[in-house]
C-alpha cells in the first residue's frame, strides 16, 4: 500500500510558531499508523510568505496543506486519508 | 512542561510582526496595523468581538516593544509612538514582566464549585463536612455560597461522585512565591515585584496570555545597525531553532551580529572555579554548597530564602564570564545574551558587562523578520567553542556532572538536585539550612528539566535534550585536558 507522505516545514517561521513541537509526531502516532506514514524532511515550503495560505506552522499531508498545524490536526488528516484508502 | 498552544502562538506572532515591521520601509504604518491585520473585519475573534481583541493586541505590541502595560498614560498613543520611543531609549526597561490587564480574564476567586454531576444524594456529606454552612441546595443539587466558602476543600474530598471541583487560578497556582495576586477592586492580577523571582512560570500558565515579558528585541535590532554587537548564545540553544549550531552562527551573523560566542565557554570557566570553590568549602567544613548560575534561584534566595545566602556559590555565572571575555577583547562591544530565560534580564541589569538579554523566541522572531532561513545557512565554525561540560549546563544535572568531572579525585561529591523551583522545593531548601541537606553539592534549577525547558524556549524539551546529549557527546571534555595542577 502506498504510504501517506507527511512533510513538516522547518523554515524558521514554522519552527518558531510550533513546528519544533510537531517534530514529535513520529512518537505521537500509534505504531499501526506510523507504519503507513513516511516523513520527508523539508526546508521552507514557502507558504508563510503570503497570508492566503493561513498561518504558520505548515504541514503537508499527501499534498494537502494544513495551516496553523497541531499534532491533532495532522493526525486527523492522516487517518482520514488512510480510512479513505481502505 | 512544554507549551505549544494558541495563547503561546499568538504572543509569538505579535513578536514576529513587530520584527517584520522593523525591516520594512514603513515600520510606523505596519506597526499601527498589527491589531487590524491579526483580527481583520469579519474574521474570527477570540474574545467577545474583534474590537476587544484588537485593543488587547495593541497592549501586546507595547510589551513586544519593551513597555510595561501598567505604565500606559494615554490610551490614544499609537503603537508607532511607542516604537519611536523604544528606538530612542538607551537602556532596557524594567521590571521585565508586565500584566496586560485587558487580557486578564479575572479568574473567579471562589476556588470550589459544585457541578452538574451532583446527584443530590441522601448522605449529603458535603453539607455535613462544611464548617461554614456554605453548601446550599437548589432544586435538589448542591451549590456553594461564595460569600460563606473559605476554600477549605473538605466538600470536594467528601463527595463520592466527584461532583465538586476545584477551579485554580493558573498564574497564582504556578507562582512558587505568591508574587501574583488579585487586585481586590478590579479582580485582575497584579505582580508584586518585591516578591517576583522572574521565573516566567505565570507567563506560560496563563491561558489568556495576559502576562508578558517586556521584549528587548527592538533595542537589539537598533544596536545592530549602530555598532559592534556580540551575540552570546546560551548552551540551551540546541534544538531551539532549525539547523545546526554552526548554521545558527551564520544566521546570527546574517542578521547583523558582529561576533558570536558560546556561553558554554563561560560555563567551562564556571565549572573550573565552582569545583575548586566547592572543594575548598568542603575542606573548611561547610555542610553543602549550592550552584549560583540560575538567576531565578538567586532571586528566590534574595527575596525568600535569605538564610541560604552563605551556602550559595560565589562563582560568577557562565553569562558573567562570557560577557567579561567579550568586553576584554572589545571594550566598545554591545554584549547580548541569547537564552531561554527571563530572569537573566534581572541578572543582566545588575551586571554592567551585559547590555541586553534576548529569549530564543525573540531571536526566532528577529530571524523571521529579517527573512533568514537557518536551514539554508552555511556552517560557520566557533572559535574556540565550548567543551562538553559547559554545553551540558543546559539540562538539569549538567552543572553537577561538570563540577564533578573537575572535582579533586579524592573528593566525595554527593549531589542533590532541585529540578524546578516550586512551593515544595522552597520548603525543602529551607529545611536544608535549618536541619540537614542530604548531599554536599546542590544544583538548583528554576525550570523543570533545566534551561532547555525555560520560558523563552521554542523547542520541545525532550527533543532538545536528545540533541544536546548528542552535541555533548561529540564535544571535547574539559576534564581530560585539565591536569590537576591547573585547578585553582
Amino acid at each position: 500500500m502506498k504510504k501517506v507522505n507527511v512533510t513538516i516545514c522547518t523554515g524558521t517561521t514554522c519552527y518558531l510558531m510550533g513546528a519544533a513541537n510537531l517534530l514529535t509526531l513520529d512518537e505521537a502516532l500509534d505504531p499501526c499508523t506510523r507504519e503507513q506514514v513516511e516523513f520527508s524532511g523539508s526546508h521552507c515550503l514557502g507558504l508563510c510568505t503570503s497570508e492566503e495560505h493561513g498561518k504558520a506552522p505548515f504541514v503537508k499531508v499527501d499534498g494537502h496543506v494544513i495551516a496553523d498545524a497541531t499534532l491533532m490536526k495532522v493526525q486527523d488528516k492522516i487517518r482520514e486519508i488512510l480510512d479513505r484508502g481502505e | 512542561m512544554f507549551y505549544d498552544n494558541k495563547a503561546n502562538r499568538l504572543r509569538k506572532e505579535v513578536l514576529v510582526r513587530v520584527a517584520r515591521a522593523f525591516f520594512t520601509d514603513q515600520p510606523d504604518d505596519t506597526l499601527n496595523r498589527i491589531p487590524l491585520a491579526m483580527r481583520p473585519k469579519r474574521g474570527e475573534s477570540s474574545r467577545c468581538c474583534i474590537y476587544k481583541d484588537r485593543a488587547v493586541l495593541k497592549y501586546r505590541c507595547m510589551a513586544a516593544l519593551g513597555f510595561s502595560v501598567e505604565n500606559e498614560t494615554d490610551e490614544m498613543k499609537p503603537i508607532n509612538e511607542y516604537y519611536e520611543e523604544a528606538l530612542q531609549r538607551k537602556t532596557p526597561v524594567k521590571p521585565v514582566l508586565t500584566v496586560i490587564d485587558e487580557a486578564c480574564s479575572a479568574c473567579v476567586t471562589t476556588r470550589y464549585s459544585a457541578t452538574d454531576a451532583c446527584k443530590g444524594c441522601l448522605a449529603r456529606s458535603c453539607e455535613s463536612v462544611c464548617p461554614k454552612n456554605a453548601i446550599e441546595f437548589y432544586k435538589g443539587k448542591a451549590q456553594i455560597n461564595p460569600d460563606k466558602c473559605v476554600n477549605c476543600g473538605l466538600c470536594m474530598k467528601a463527595c463520592p461522585y466527584h461532583a465538586i471541583i476545584r477551579i485554580p487560578i493558573p498564574c497564582e497556582e504556578a507562582c512558587p512565591v505568591g508574587a501574583i495576586t488579585k487586585d481586590e477592586e478590579t479582580g485582575k492580577e497584579v505582580i508584586d515585584h518585591a516578591k517576583c523571582i522572574y521565573c516566567g512560570k505565570c507567563l506560560r500558565e496563563c491561558p489568556f496570555a495576559a502576562i508578558s515579558d517586556m521584549s528587548q528585541m527592538v533595542d537589539v535590532l537598533k544596536q545592530i545597525e549602530l555598532g559592534y554587537v556580540v551575540a552570546m548564545v546560551a548552551p540551551s540553544i540546541i534544538g531551539q531553532l532549525p539547523g545546526t549550531l554552526k548554521q545558527l552562527v551564520s544566521a546570527l551573523q546574517q542578521v547583523g551580529f558582529s561576533d558570536v560566542v558560546e556561553v558554554a565557554e563561560g560555563a567551562d570557566e564556571t565549572t573550573r572555579h565552582e569545583s575548586a570553590e566547592w572543594a575548598e568549602k568542603m575542606r573548611e567544613g561547610e555542610r553543602f554548597m549550592t550552584t549560583s548560575c540560575c538567576p531565578a534561584y538567586i532571586e528566590t534566595v534574595e527575596k525568600h530564602l535569605p538564610e541560604m545566602r552563605p551556602f550559595v556559590s560565589d562563582t560568577p555565572t557562565p553569562m558573567a564570564y562570557t560577557a567579561s571575555k567579550v568586553r576584554k577583547s572589545n571594550p566598545e562591544a554591545v554584549a547580548v545574551f541569547i537564552g531561554p530565560c527571563i530572569a537573566k534580564r534581572v541578572e543582566a541589569d545588575r551586571n554592567p558587562e551585559v547590555d541586553y538579554v534576548l529569549t530564543f523566541e525573540e531571536l526566532g522572531a528577529m530571524l523571521v523578520g529579517a527573512g533568514i532561513d537557518v536551514i539554508e545557512c552555511d556552517e560557520t565554525e566557533l572559535h574556540p567553542g565550548g567543551h562538553a561540560e559547559g554545553r551540558g549546563f543546559a539540562a538539569s544535572g549538567g552543572v553537577t556532572a561538570a563540577v564533578k568531572s573537575l572535582a579533586p579525585g579524592d573528593a566525595d561529591l554527593q549531589p542533590v538536585l532541585v529540578d524546578g523551583i516550586d512551593r515544595k522545593s522552597i520548603r525543602l531548601m529551607r529545611s536544608w539550612v535549618a536541619k540537614s541537606c542530604p548531599g554536599n553539592f546542590a544544583e538548583v534549577m528554576s525550570c523543570e528539566g533545566g534551561c532547555i525547558a525555560g520560558p523563552g524556549t521554542l523547542g520541545n524539551p525532550r527533543l532538545a535534550l536528545k540533541q544536546l546529549n548528542m552535541l555533548v557527546e561529540e564535544s571535547q571534555p574539559l576534564a581530560a585536558r585539565q591536569t590537576q595542577g591547573e585547578v585553582q
